[in-house]
């Protein structure tokens, strides 16, 4: 009877817990299960155009969420581009012109190779908490798996999306859809998660459509093909000096 | 009678010096205005013919719907058949395919770092043939400022002003950063050969022009082109003409609903030039409306003063036994010689000066400096044969009313008090 008393008492305040967390709360795990030191990975972007698909192939090591590395491994004319992110500064290198641009002012807006995502989406800060507060909005199943509704709302002035919806898977704290949206209310792109994996006990995207709303086209879908997180990264590789290398 | 009226008119000269001033300056400035506006109508739809819209242009459907952003993912592809189907259907017009887009057009260091950028436009056209008819249509060669033209791939000319923004010298490199059709970023390094200078505001401020072939090659549009333009060979607009190649172009393709099919359309329905050359038309049917009616006031109170100055004359006249139709005629008739007299002098002076305007122009470039219609920097007349003519409509007519009106006052003098009044 003691027994059953305290197993009661235990899934009640699990219950309890569970319910009582805040959308910030909710927010933070999602980050903390997205975010590793490091991580290595090689992935596809297919863009569905008005004329037909083309999949861009690319590797990409990440430090943080400040320092990244990206090749270009196909198509043919897009092999050998790259890009380096370091700190708020994107610069990117093209081997036909052996030059090395500054992506800035209003070419942060162009997208990255063609596909639904722009340099500036690219340059956000990923990590939600810092930017919006999140209220539970309602409760909806996604994929069959039950998710938490999240309206986000941003804290800062200057920011591309002004607020988002966000639908969070509420076992594994896996963003499974979003919507986001510009100031005046416009709904500007939606992502939608297709496919999850657990890497290191941590429930991350597979495969994500993401679309530009306002774009014409399907959209573009990112498959990850490989990943590996904390993994080591030599120093290097976060410089200019690698670019041309 | 009429070599009376007219010995009268020469005899009495404060009977016709004024009116005869007043309509030559009239209809010189109708005339003039009228060559002016001809002019500058003349050169916005030539510039923009040739730099942006042709005559008819060929596009895809997809394209022409937004046809203002210049989208270049909806371009044509294949133009090779296409542009051999236009010349051989239809002939009248010279065909050439053009490619318009926008980037920013980046200067190096000797490190290969960014030194100055700017924002371009640019227009691939076909330059690397002896027989392109760009050259003429673009009127590059006089266009040249400094360095040469280009001779082979890989060669751009840029726009003076931006040269110097951009601190270059014909024979320096610099990096086009723009996009492919498929939305992808690319750079692309090109040999500044020379520099230009059009007269044109949109075009000095910050364009560039590259071989066609070179940009189909950086934008990933192979065979594609954005527009291909038709321009007649005489360089002049038959509106008319123009219509009826573009019905039957266009109902030719009427069954293709592919969104990337060809359409056709004229200069007119372009660019929203539709709306300012109707604007233009009411405008100048307003000017004369105004001035007709402005003049027939001045010259019917012109008319009063001389009925005035006249009373005794016409009373006389009367009291002599003249008819009161015959004086009224009379009267008519001294107007009309006054209104050709002064239309011959009004549309010389007229044509006069908007020749001088034709020939020499008048640089208005400070005004037109933010502009982005094609609107020439040096304004100049065009006199044509209707500039000839123009002027005789409202300076006989003007004339004409003004006697008229003034001259009922005849019919009102009482017969029976003309001696009384002509012993006061």
């Amino acid at each position: 009877m003691m027994r059953l008393f305290w197993a009661c008492l235990f899934l009640f305040s699990v219950v309890i817990r569970t319910h009582a967390q805040s959308g910030d709360e909710i927010l933070k795990r999602v980050d903390q299960n997205m975010f590793s030191e490091t991580r290595i990975s090689v992935s596809r972007m297919i863009i569905q155009g008005g004329r037909g698909s083309r999949t861009l192939e690319l590797k990409t090591w990440q430090r943080g969420t400040r320092e990244s590395f990206s090749e270009f491994l196909a198509p043919a004319r897009d092999k050998g581009t790259k890009m380096l992110k370091l700190q708020d500064m994107l610069w990117t290198y093209s081997p036909s012109t052996d030059r090395t641009i500054l992506i800035s002012g209003h070419m942060l807006r162009q997208s990255v190779m063609g596909s639904d995502l722009s340099y500036e989406d690219m340059m956000e800060d990923p990590h939600l908490p810092n930017l919006y507060s999140a209220k539970i909005s309602s409760e909806e199943t996604v994929n069959e798996r039950p998710c938490w509704v999240l309206a986000l709302t941003s804290k800062k002035e200057d920011i591309a999306y002004n607020s988002r919806m966000i639908w969070v898977d509420k076992a594994r704290y896996v963003l499974l859809r979003e919507n986001l949206y510009a100031k005046s209310g416009k709904l500007l792109k939606t992502l939608d998660v297709r496919e999850v994996m657990e890497v290191k006990n941590r429930w991350l995207a597979k495969s994500i459509l993401y679309k530009d709303v306002l774009k014409d086209g399907e959209g573009t879908e990112f498959l990850v093909d490989s990943l590996a997180l904390e993994v080591a990264i030599p120093d290097y590789l976060f410089s200019k000096a690698a670019l041309k290398r | 009678m009429i070599e009376f009226l007219l010995k009268g008119l020469l005899r009495d000269r404060s009977r016709s010096v004024f009116p005869l001033l007043i309509v030559a300056a009239g209809v010189a400035l109708m005339v003039f205005l009228h060559a002016w506006l001809n002019g500058v109508i003349s050169d916005l739809i030539r510039s923009t013919a040739n730099y942006r819209t042709g005559h008819v242009c060929v596009m895809t459907r997809a394209y022409a719907d937004k046809a203002d952003q210049i989208p270049n993912d909806l371009a044509l592809l294949g133009i090779d058949t296409l542009l051999a189907t236009l010349r051989q259907s239809y002939p009248d017009f010279i065909w050439t395919p053009r490619i318009t887009f926008g980037g920013l057009l980046d200067i190096p260091d000797d490190m290969g770092e960014t030194k100055e950028q700017a924002p371009v436009s640019g227009m691939g056209v076909s330059l690397l043939s002896a027989a392109s008819p760009e050259w003429r249509i673009l009127n590059i060669r006089p266009a040249l400022v400094r360095g040469r033209l280009p001779e082979k791939a890989g060669e751009i000319l840029i726009a003076e002003e931006l040269s110097e923004k951009l601190k270059v010298q014909p024979g320096q490199i610099a990096t086009l950063i723009s996009s492919t059709m498929y939305g992808s970023m690319m750079f692309s390094n090109f040999l500044i050969a020379g520099t230009v200078r059009f007269g044109l505001g949109p075009m000095d401020r910050g364009s560039i022009i590259v071989d066609i072939a070179d940009i189909q090659r950086a934008l990933d549009m192979q065979q594609g082109a954005g527009l291909v333009l038709g321009l007649f060979h005489d360089d002049l607009y038959h509106e008319e003409q123009a219509n009826i190649v573009t019905a039957n172009f266009n109902a030719r393709h009427a069954s293709d609903t592919d969104k990337f099919s060809p359409i056709m359309r004229t200069l007119r329905t372009q660019s929203g030039l539709s709306d300012y050359l109707d604007y233009v038309g009411v405008f100048s049917t307003f000017i004369l409306a105004i001035f007709l009616v402005a003049m027939s006031i001045v010259l019917w109170n012109a008319g009063l003063t001389g009925g005035l100055r006249r009373y005794g004359e016409i009373g006389l006249r009367l009291a002599i036994g003249e008819e009161t139709g015959h004086v009224y005629r009379s009267m008519m008739v001294e107007s009309l010689m006054i209104g050709i007299a002064g239309s011959l002098l009004g549309t010389g002076i007229g044509t006069g000066c908007a020749y001088y305007l034709q020939v020499h122009g008048f640089d208005i470039g400070f005004m037109t400096k933010n502009s982005t219609m094609m609107l020439a920097e040096v304004v100049r007349a065009q006199v044509t044969p209707v500039s000839l003519v123009i002027g005789f409509i409202p300076g006989i007519l003007a004339t004409f009313l003004g006697a008229a009106i003034s001259g009922i006052g005849i019919y009102r003098r009482s017969t029976s008090q003309l001696f009384k009044e002509l012993e006061t």
